[in-house]
């Protein structure tokens, strides 16, 4: 019996009267990768943001219902805990301009004021860049700015970022939208790796992808939670008639 | 289209030409002709007696502006320290509430702020800070008390609030431009606001912020109007920011209106002086929003 991570019920969300995550009961098991994917304004991004408490920021958004990080209720824990927690990878990779590579790997320590010996930070970014695949890459320029790097490179230091925080889940919001083919293959390589130590939830519109990289998949339409299923099962064999049409492309 | 009619506009379009570059270079000339003629009447005042000494009385030659340049700088640190954090500050609170009913109001005063002449700004200083007043306070014939002066810290106060607008709107319009994925990326680490504001938004954005401020430091070296009635000005060198201060462009008025040679020829020296210390600002400025500029 795999354990539960995320778990929410009856969850809304909206933006002042536009109710855009409607009803959504799901089960997010641990160290699993989950794609949430539906067309455009559907509410996955919004459902994503309301996990770790991003979308209550956007002035005029609110939410209800249950959201629960190992039973406990994400909206009694202060955001800051839950953000720690839940890490998030943006669509657009957002290094901090003005830091170099190790202190953007080392940024939520050292931003949050967290004091911690040399060696143990030097450790944390070996180990963070290690896992994203780009030790080798930048172990040589760290101390050159985060912005120097390529798309890419930069959407892994974000990964990498948000790794070294050691949270249990980490939320991707479109990670790859912004970057090329090959870029895009690196990092869904890097999901795989990632699996073992966390749970990944991966908001895509690209249903390849979500079939490739995920091991579970949410279909939403019009912000609501369609189907939620094996990844297999749910491209194989739909049982919902909008599921169907999505996947075959009947509407987009 | 005959060809006596083409030459015609052609003429028109090539004398017009002219007269954009005649008009673009008519406005070079207020600036070199202001540098030519300080230049020539200041530089050969200006040597180290010149800058280590106080103003002699009538009748003594020599003399220099030592009081002058200290008071300026102290008069300008002190408006700097009033100025610069609450300018930040709401400018911060400006980019980040942008459609709040205080951030209209806040914006509007500033606009305004901008636009008062420099003379109401000291009589408000004079009003509140060296006019002597008193309010009861209701019980026991309590009273606060403010027993007034002319005194540097009230000039301070009058170059602050000119200070506030420059720096506020340059804050704001700085952080504006920032994109919303910067600040996003620091609240998904588990930062609080505060630290998000001075730890990422506004080392982003210092080039902005601190060519604002250098703007402003520049704009209120040579006021004259509202030191007149609180800075006053003193021939003597003093430090006591309770106290009458003198002031460059103070030392510029008083002495250049008067009739003695000497005192003329220490106004050419300190007019070239301000000059100079308004270039080097400009310049500086330049060069550290260059520098410091980070790619986003």
């Amino acid at each position: 019996m795999e354990s539960t991570i995320i778990k929410s019920r009856n969850f809304n969300a909206s933006f002042g009267t536009n109710h855009v995550v409607k009803n959504v009961n799901i089960d997010i098991p641990r160290n699993h990768i989950i794609a949430v994917m539906g067309p455009s304004g559907c509410g996955k991004t919004t459902y994503l943001r309301c996990i770790n408490r991003m979308h209550e920021l956007i002035p005029g958004a609110t939410s209800n219902g249950e959201m629960k990080l190992n039973e406990e209720d994400v909206y009694q824990m202060h955001p800051i805990f839950v953000r720690l927690k839940i890490g998030m990878v943006f669509q657009r990779p957002n290094p901090f301009p003005n830091l170099s590579i190790y202190d953007n790997v080392i940024a939520g320590y050292k931003l949050n004021g967290i004091k911690l010996p040399k060696a143990q930070r030097d450790e944390i970014v070996e180990r963070s860049l290690t896992k994203v695949a780009m030790w080798k890459e930048v172990k040589d320029s760290l101390q050159k700015k985060g912005s120097f790097l390529s798309g890419g490179q930069q959407q892994r230091l974000c990964i990498a970022r948000t790794v070294a925080m050691e949270p249990e889940v980490i939320l991707f919001d479109e990670p790859t939208s912004a970057l090329d083919p090959i870029s895009t293959s690196t990092v869904e390589e890097l999901f795989h790796e990632l699996k073992t130590n966390y749970t990944l939830i991966i908001v895509t519109h690209n249903m390849q992808q979500a079939a490739r990289v995920s091991d579970k998949t949410a279909f939403f339409f019009l912000g609501e939670l369609v189907e939620y299923d094996e990844t297999k099962t749910m491209f194989t064999n739909p049982k919902d008639n909008r599921t169907q049409n999505y996947i075959t492309g009947r509407f987009s | 289209m005959d060809g006596k009619n083409i030459k015609l506009r052609l003429g028109k379009s090539y004398g017009f030409q002219w007269l954009i570059y005649v008009l673009a270079f008519a406005c070079l000339l207020p600036l070199l002709a202001i540098l030519f003629y300080i230049v020539k009447a200041g530089i050969t005042k200006i040597n180290w007696h010149f800058l280590v000494n106080i103003p002699k009385p009538v009748g003594e030659s020599g003399g220099g502006i030592a009081n002058a340049l200290v008071g300026s700088i102290i008069i300008i640190l002190v408006a700097s320290i009033i100025a610069i954090p609450i300018g930040i500050m709401a400018g911060v609170y400006l980019s980040e509430n942008r459609r709040s009913r205080l951030a209209y109001w806040c914006r509007l005063s500033t606009d305004i702020l901008q636009g008062v002449p420099s003379i109401v700004v000291g009589i408000v200083a004079y009003f509140w800070l060296v006019r002597p007043w008193s309010i009861p306070l209701g019980i026991f014939h309590w009273h606060i008390t403010n027993k007034g002066g002319f005194s540097a810290v009230s000039g301070s106060f009058a170059l602050a609030i000119m200070m506030l607008p420059i720096i506020v709107r340059s804050t704001e319009e700085t952080l504006k431009l920032l994109p919303d994925t910067l600040k996003e990326a620091a609240l998904a680490l588990g930062m609080p606001f505060h630290r998000v504001i001075f730890k990422v938004i506004v080392p982003v954005g210092i080039s902005g912020i601190l060519s604002g401020v250098m703007l402003s430091v520049a704009r209120i070296t040579g006021e004259t109007a509202p030191l007149l009635f609180t800075a006053f000005g003193n021939p003597y060198l003093s430090v006591n920011i309770g106290k009458p201060m003198q002031s460059l462009p103070l030392l510029i008025f008083n002495y250049a209106t008067s009739p003695y040679t000497d005192w003329l020829n220490l106004a050419w020296g300190a007019s070239l002086i301000l000059l100079f210390w308004v270039l080097f600002l400009n310049i500086f400025t330049k060069v550290i929003t260059r520098k410091w500029k980070v790619q986003l």
